[in-house]
């Protein structure tokens, strides 16, 4: 699972800075959705790997009632933690180049960046 | 002295209010202050001139070893007596010549601010504290020079002292730190030494000593504005008249002699061969040849005086550097008297007379008396005329006789010192003399008369100083200057300092010579016009590669390069920035493997891999690369949600349920909001070229190249112990015991608990998006009709608002 | 987009679906849940309700102004930072008290963290829905 997390990662940081790269202000939008996967499943990799590298269905960071510690392996809560703000950052992102490329596409008439370098006036 | 400063500082902050109360009388009110502590001082004259000192210290941050350490020594008394009495003068004075600005109150505010940096740097001792305390006076002469920021040349002028003296004061804090570590090197002390009243002997032997002496006097130079740099000087005189007297003339500008002083006698060498001493006497024998000359040519009265200044400071750094600090610190005290004096009288005549060009007026004597008495006196002291029993006779018959002292220099310094003071009496009778008793040339603008009493006070005080000086110099003179004095020479004088102007009366070179230099001065003021036509091919030569010219040249230069710079690397460009980045950080990963000559471990551990997770991978690969191809608008939603979803199938699976169910909430809704907007967006467009497409790929597949071997890389680090061992033993004892989070979800217990100021960060940048989503979409002003202009104003406000 | 198909769903789900995400953002502390999810949880409801008839409907349900909520949410989650500082201890520390109710055999418990993961909640909801609502307004 490790190496093919690994590919994929690397993959969809490729295509979400292909979209980036891109003129259109929509398609760069698409790009900031995809680098937000790239970087929560970056950060996740942290949480379930093991210090040797291999990779497992580890249990969650939840104490058993009765219990005050969780005895065994479990996956790392903090990346997860991190991982959970950043899904509701990024949807406020989303959501906030979404309304702006529709608004700027609204008042310059195009959703080409480079034309748009100009309106800065 | 902390209390001092204290009560300064407060005055500073409330004297808009007290502007506004008192009225008339906020002068008076003001400068009590400043002349309470200024006479609190003046009582300490005594103790201190026996040589004892008074040592305050404030422990600020303890647990750092940062004190706050204040001494007040001779030299410090010196300066500390010329910043609170002339500055409560002038105070008085500013009550009434800025009667009516319409920002009266910042300007006091502005000014006692000045006065308490000024006196905290020359009671600092401490290396910090003082460079602190040397900024602030930088900051604060720029905002007084500029105070009239409607004018240009006003704007300019704050400019280009701030830069120069700016600039000067960021090499002096280097060399301050080689200075405290250098010392600390010598007296065996770890992280350095930086209470100047403890620098140990013999710094002229470390092996840092040329880049201390180099870093420190390029901020002095600068500051007191020698030869290169004394052209912020003039640029400067576009204060208030009264700003340049007490600034430019009595304080901050000697602030840099001020610091050559307190350091000369840790960082001279002892020979007038020394590095310390040789720049010294170059830089201010030049300095103040250039200044007085360079003022022979000005007829304005304040860049009169303004130039004759800059040859005052060559003179004392000069002095410095002989190794006369008794005639340093003589001079010091007389030139604060008839030149602060001289500026307020400039004042006066464009206040109550409206001129401002000694070359035209004259005769107003007989309209302002008390003025021209107090110009005349003053006047006489700065031109040092033979026998007349002045402050500043005897102060350059000191002079002259340190001139004739210099060994192997004393041909070249004694002829600098004739000249300079030749061209000095010109200037003393352009402006102690001509406008009050020379000839006028029209009448003067306004209908000149006396001026009030607040005025007054102070520049007549200061010309009566002058005789009190040098006819009783018991009274304040002697223990004053003495105690300076050997302050800057570090130990006592062998002989008792002789300023009573009579002992100087006697028939010898130097009167002779001081006799020469005022009959070459006279000479040139009759003949002035004959004297401007010969030396304007200087003048013309001056305008073309003189310092002011290659400060301009420099300010352009940097104008440009930033132009330039910001063209290349801040075009405005999206993709250029992405691209700039990505090679970035592409090259540090080439670096880093280059350095360590190999590429970091990858672990070899691999496990077998379910067919849950086949189908989620390959689902998402095959989603990103269709969403980089599509055409379709709501194609491209579904691809993303499926990505989307298949990430928070991965998150469930591998112990994360809560990032798992936000992934899913979160999925849902972005759907919700395409398809809100999806039919008004603009389509998909290509418009780069195939090229540009293919280099774009193959960049950003090098990246995710490089982004997945990190991947693998970073999973079989272990660099420290996870902190989650610590979360799982804290977060659930049996009671709650106030140290522990009490909970059983980790997740949330580190989100609202261990982590919660983060959590609390982050939602206030989720209430910024919002109110930037509403702002964008509701707050639409209708700009028809509406010329560039305002727009352009609205926009940056509503920039600023979802910044 | 007036279906009845979605009407007749949004009647039943809102309700459902707002009582499911005060039981997560309550639960969040022990099992999976808390604000974050709960308050998206209840955005989506009140989408739901917006989509299904008119954002109109959906503002006159939640009678609160959205930035107003997000403003008290915020002030929750820092005001529950504050009861730490009573006790000298750090901003945001945690308090928890056990509080006797009758009719229970086991006190309720009830700590600091639980406020601030109520302030979550509300401007995660505010949040979202300014936006949502927003944009659904402008499209109408």
């Amino acid at each position: 699972m490790s190496l093919l997390l690994a590919a994929i990662i690397g993959m969809l940081f490729a295509s979400a800075l292909y979209m980036m790269m891109r003129r259109s202000f929509v398609k760069l939008t698409i790009g900031l959705i995809l680098i937000g996967h790239s970087a929560n499943l970056l950060i996740f990799t942290c949480a379930a790997t093991r210090r040797d590298g291999s990779m497992e269905r580890l249990p969650p960071g939840l104490i058993e009632e009765g219990q005050t510690r969780i005895e065994g392996e479990f996956a790392d809560p903090l990346p997860f933690a991190l991982i959970l703000t950043a899904i509701v950052i990024a949807f406020a992102i989303t959501a906030f180049t979404l309304v702006l490329v529709k608004r700027a596409y609204q008042e310059v008439g195009t959703d080409d960046l480079d034309n748009m370098r100009t309106t800065d006036r | 002295m902390m209390l001092s400063l204290a009560i300064l500082a407060l005055l500073s902050v409330a004297a808009p209010w007290v502007c506004r109360y008192a009225g008339p009388a906020r002068g008076v009110v003001l400068a009590a202050f400043p002349l309470g502590i200024g006479a609190w001082f003046a009582s300490k004259i005594p103790s201190v001139a026996d040589g004892g000192g008074i040592v305050e210290t404030f422990a600020w941050l303890p647990e750092l070893g940062l004190e706050l350490t204040f001494r007040l020594d001779g030299l410090g008394l010196l300066f500390a007596l010329l910043v609170t009495l002339i500055g409560a003068g002038v105070l008085l004075y500013a009550g009434t010549y800025m009667q009516g600005h319409h920002q009266i109150g910042r300007f006091f505010a502005y000014l006692i601010g000045f006065m308490t940096s000024m006196l905290g740097l020359v009671l600092a001792d401490n290396l910090i504290l003082l460079f602190i305390f040397w900024e602030l006076t930088s900051i604060t002469s720029y905002l007084l020079i500029g105070f009239n920021h409607d004018k240009k040349e006003s704007r300019s002028g704050a400019l280009q002292a701030l830069m120069v003296t700016g600039l000067g004061g960021l090499a002096m804090l280097a060399g301050l730190v080689v200075l405290a570590f250098a010392a600390g090197d010598l007296a065996g002390v770890a992280g350095g030494v930086w209470n100047m009243s403890e620098l140990p002997e013999g710094l002229s032997g470390h092996a840092h000593y040329p880049w201390i002496v180099a870093l420190v006097l390029a901020g002095c130079l600068t500051k007191s504005a020698q030869f290169p740099f004394y052209f912020w000087l003039p640029s400067a005189m576009a204060a208030p008249s009264l700003v340049s007297a007490y600034l430019h003339s009595s304080t901050m500008v000697k602030a840099g002699v001020y610091l050559i002083a307190r350091l000369h006698p840790n960082l001279a060498t002892g020979t007038a061969e020394g590095l310390w001493e040789g720049l010294l006497i170059g830089f201010g024998a030049a300095t103040m040849f250039v200044g007085a000359y360079l003022a022979t040519r000005q007829t304005l009265y304040k860049r009169l005086l303004a130039y004759s200044t800059v040859s005052s400071l060559g003179v004392m750094v000069m002095l410095i550097g002989m190794g006369h600090p008794d005639a340093a610190a003589a001079y010091i005290l007389a030139h604060a008297m008839f030149k602060g004096c001289l500026f307020l009288v400039a004042g006066i005549v464009d206040h109550e007379a409206g001129e401002k060009d000694v070359a035209e007026i004259g005769r107003l004597f007989r309209a302002m008396p008390a003025t021209g008495m107090a110009a005349l006196l003053a006047g006489i002291s700065m031109a040092g005329v033979p026998l007349a029993p002045l402050a500043g006779f005897v102060a350059k018959e000191k002079m002259i006789k340190a001139g004739l002292d210099a060994g192997p220099l004393t041909a070249l310094l004694t002829a600098l010192i004739i000249a300079a003071g030749s061209f000095t009496v010109f200037i003393a009778i352009m402006t102690g003399f001509k406008p009050f008793f020379g000839k006028a040339q029209r009448e003067p603008k306004k209908h000149a008369h006396e001026a009030p009493w607040p005025m007054l006070a102070a520049p007549v005080i200061l010309a009566v100083l002058g005789i009190v000086y040098a006819l009783v110099p018991a009274l304040f003179a002697t223990p004053v200057v003495t105690a300076a004095g050997e302050a800057i020479k570090g130990g006592p004088f062998e002989a008792a300092l002789r300023l009573d102007a009579f002992y100087y009366y006697e028939i010898s070179l130097a009167l002779g010579l001081s006799l020469l230099a005022t009959l070459i001065g006279v000479g040139i003021y009759f003949g002035r016009g004959l004297w401007v036509k010969a030396t304007s091919p200087f003048a013309k030569l001056d305008g073309v590669v003189g310092p002011a010219r290659m400060y301009d040249y420099a300010m352009l230069g940097l104008t440009k390069g930033s132009w330039a710079q910001t063209r290349v690397l801040q075009n405005g460009s999206l993709q250029v920035y992405i691209k700039m980045t990505l090679v970035a950080i592409l090259g540090m990963f080439a670096w880093a493997i280059w350095r360590t000559g190999a590429l970091p471990s990858v672990g070899t551990n691999f496990e077998r891999t379910g067919l849950l997770e086949w189908v989620l991978i390959i689902s998402i690969a095959v989603s990103a690369i269709v969403a980089t191809r599509l055409g379709s608008r709501l194609a491209t939603v579904a691809v993303l949600g499926v990505i989307g979803y298949a990430v928070a199938v991965v998150f469930a699976l591998y112990g994360g349920p809560d990032a798992a169910m936000t992934q899913f909430a979160v999925e849902t809704l972005i759907v919700v909001i395409f398809v809100l907007v999806v039919y008004h967006l603009p389509r998909f467009a290509v418009y780069s070229g195939l090229a540009v497409r293919m280099m774009d790929l193959l960049l950003a597949a090098t990246f995710g190249g490089v982004m997945a071997c990190l991947v693998l890389a970073a999973g079989s680090q272990e660099l420290f112990a996870p902190i989650s061992a610590y979360f799982n033993e804290a977060a659930m004892p049996e009671t709650p015991d106030g140290q522990s989070a009490y909970g059983r979800n980790l997740v949330n217990i580190i989100l609202v608990d261990f982590r919660s100021v983060d959590t609390l960060g982050e939602l206030v940048v989720l209430g910024i998006a919002a109110i930037g989503v509403y702002t964008l979409m509701k707050l639409r002003d209708d700009h028809e009709g509406t010329p560039v202009a305002e727009r352009e104003g609205d926009e940056d406000e509503r920039e600023g608002g979802n910044a | 987009m007036n279906s009845l198909v979605l009407q007749t769903a949004s009647r039943f789900l809102l309700p459902l679906l707002l009582l499911l995400s005060v039981v997560i953002l309550l639960r969040g502390h022990n099992t999976p849940g808390g604000g974050f999810v709960g308050g998206l949880l209840a955005a989506s409801a009140f989408a739901l309700q917006a989509m299904a008839f008119d954002v109109e409907s959906a503002r006159r349900m939640l009678r609160v102004n959205l930035l107003a909520m997000v403003g008290l949410g915020l002030t929750l989650a820092l005001v529950s930072g504050f009861f730490s500082l009573s006790v000298g201890g750090p901003l945001l520390k945690g308090l928890w008290f056990e509080v006797p109710v009758l009719g229970f055999d086991d006190p309720i418990k009830i700590g600091t963290p639980v406020l601030f993961d109520i302030g979550v909640y509300l401007t995660v909801l505010g949040v979202v829905l300014t936006m949502i609502f927003t944009l659904q307004e402008v499209v109408e």
